[in-house]
């Protein structure tokens, strides 16, 4: 079966939306894990918090789209930091274990709480008009957010990288993430930092959750938990704790399963199987993730 | 200055530091010695923050009043003015060596996350302070030509005279160095002993410091503590020091 130029620039396109979304994702994971090392498991529900609060914002009040859009992505934001404050900073000290299990426990709760304040039946997502336009370029038709997705991803990076790398806040999280007891010694606010930590990583999950709204425009309580688990994979794959390899991990994961059912249309079913077996073969030839280093611990 | 006070760290049944007192006054320079596993690190530990010790209590004093220290967060204990350096070097490797010290400065900076990222003329005046107080204390440190390199890519001395000055970044008023002169050779070490007393006048610094090189701690310390298995065994001017025949015994053992 071949497969026309056409074809593959539509699949191409939808790949690349996909994996910006994930990268989206991703970040927060690997943002989280390089201060706390821990995996913050409640990070997919707080994607689909992003969704459903836009879903609010937008079904029930009266303000524009986009002033809904920034709203909520805010916060959802807020709500990252309070999870944070709630079920992390009281276990600071504990082992990493226990911390672990509170993150499950936390993304247990956001499930059943979605399900019993939002209702288990699927909502319909409000896309606004301006953002629900075929395109056709040279043959190809295109839903024009497959193209915004990305370009909103890439505007996202750019301020991202901004702050880690020229702001102060940005490079006290460098260090904390470089070496956490050596920071707080030289009078870096470790709690703070944190706090700023979980509120731009729930913001970028926020966005994503609004965009995957508008590609798949269904909101179900338990959206987040398999984007939440690819995405964690995703930073697994470019390197927890490294954000340029949760963005790369995002885009090679939204890629990798986009051009795999486009070229076997049999493997459909195997879509999510994708993203584990690529997850086993990165930790069985590169544990640390493609572009992660090699910890070594000084004695 | 600095009041340890009847300290005594355990970890599980190690006793690590036993009912340990110092006093160290303002402008000394004090040293810590004792064998390897004595527990001077222990101390340092504890003063900073790192450990909250089982028993007693550490004072600091920089002038304005008595504050508690034991038991406090380490931020909070170096933002009162208590800053560090490490036995084995832990500099933020992949940052470069200007960025090391830039983001020691971290906890003098008074605007928030909002002003440095829309860069406010407020924030950009701070940040303009502290890059030229970074770029001072690099040159201080003989470490200006070396701003851009990697941390990590510096070689063993140049890195511990990095340490330093990022601790000094920190506004510190008391200064802990952890074997400053450890793999040292004796032209490098005195060099070291000068630009100890030299920082100590320019920034106004109380000084303890844990050194295994005798001349070092012999030629700039007023006042020397002794620790052996966690016991403070003698404390005492160098002179009283080097004829102390438990201190004698602690390193060459008893014949």
């Amino acid at each position: 079966m071949t497969m026309s130029f056409t074809e593959f620039m539509q699949h191409l396109a939808n790949g690349i939306s996909l994996g910006s979304l994930y990268a989206l994702i991703a970040i927060g994971y690997t943002m989280v894990y390089g201060i706390l090392r821990l995996i913050n498991f409640a990070h997919g529900d707080i994607f689909m918090l992003g969704a459903y609060l836009t879903y609010y914002a937008i079904v029930f009040t009266s303000i524009p789209w986009y002033i809904a859009f920034i709203l909520a992505a805010v916060i959802t934001g807020i709500i990252g930091f309070l999870l944070e404050r709630i079920a992390y900073r009281p276990l600071r000290d504990a082992q990493r274990i226990t911390v672990l299990i509170s993150a499950i426990g936390a993304s247990f709760f956001l499930q059943n709480f979605a399900t019993v304040v939002f209702g288990g039946r699927p909502k319909a997502f409000p896309i606004p008009q301006l953002l629900n336009k075929i395109v056709n370029l040279g043959g190809v038709s295109i839903n024009i957010v497959t193209f915004i997705i990305p370009a909103i991803t890439i505007g996202l990076l750019i301020g991202l990288n901004y702050i880690i790398n020229k702001t102060k806040t940005g490079m006290a999280m460098r260090a904390l993430s470089k070496d956490y007891d050596t920071a707080r010694l030289m009078g870096i606010d470790v709690n703070r930092i944190i706090s700023i930590t979980f509120f731009i990583g729930s913001f970028l999950a926020a966005v994503g959750g609004i965009m995957w709204g508008i590609k798949y425009p269904q909101l179900m309580p338990l959206m987040g938990s398999m984007p939440g688990v690819k995405c964690f994979i995703a930073a697994v794959i470019g390197g927890i704790g490294n954000i340029g390899g949760a963005v790369l991990g995002g885009f090679i994961l939204g890629l990798g399963e986009i051009l795999l059912v486009a070229l076997l249309p049999g493997l459909t079913g195997y879509r999510d199987a994708f993203a584990f077996i690529l997850l086993i073969i990165i930790l069985l030839a590169k544990p640390t993730g493609l572009l992660g280093e090699k910890v070594t611990e000084k004695v | 200055m600095l009041k340890i006070d009847n300290v005594t760290m355990k970890f599980g049944g190690v006793i690590a530091a036993n009912k340990f007192n110092a006093n160290i006054k303002k402008g000394q320079i004090v040293g810590l010695i004792g064998p390897n596993g004595a527990g001077k690190t222990t101390i340092f530990n504890v003063v900073t923050g790192v450990y909250k010790p089982t028993e007693g209590r550490v004072i600091f004093n920089a002038g304005d009043k008595e504050h508690i220290i034991s038991g406090k967060r380490p931020d909070e204990i170096a933002k009162l003015g208590i800053c560090r350096t490490f036995q084995n070097i832990r500099l933020f490797k992949d940052m470069s060596v200007l960025d090391n010290v830039f983001v020691a400065n971290h906890l003098r900076i008074k605007s928030n996350v909002f002003s440095s990222i829309l860069r406010t003329p407020g924030y950009r005046k701070e940040e303009k302070e502290m890059l030229e107080k970074s770029l001072y204390l690099l040159d201080r440190v003989g470490l200006l030509k070396e701003r851009n390199e990697k941390a990590n890519s510096l070689p063993y001395g140049k890195q511990r005279r990095l340490e330093i000055a990022r601790a000094l970044a920190t506004d510190p008023k008391l200064l802990l160095l952890d074997e400053p002169a450890a793999g040292m050779n004796p032209q490098e070490s005195s060099e070291l002993m000068e630009f100890i007393l030299n920082i100590k006048d320019e920034f106004d610094l109380t000084v303890f410091l844990i050194e295994h090189h005798m001349d070092v701690v012999m030629g700039i310390c007023e006042e020397i503590f002794v620790l052996d298995h966690g016991e403070l065994i003698a404390q005492g001017d160098p002179e009283a020091i080097q004829n102390n025949q438990r201190v004698i015994e602690a390193y060459l053992g008893v014949e």
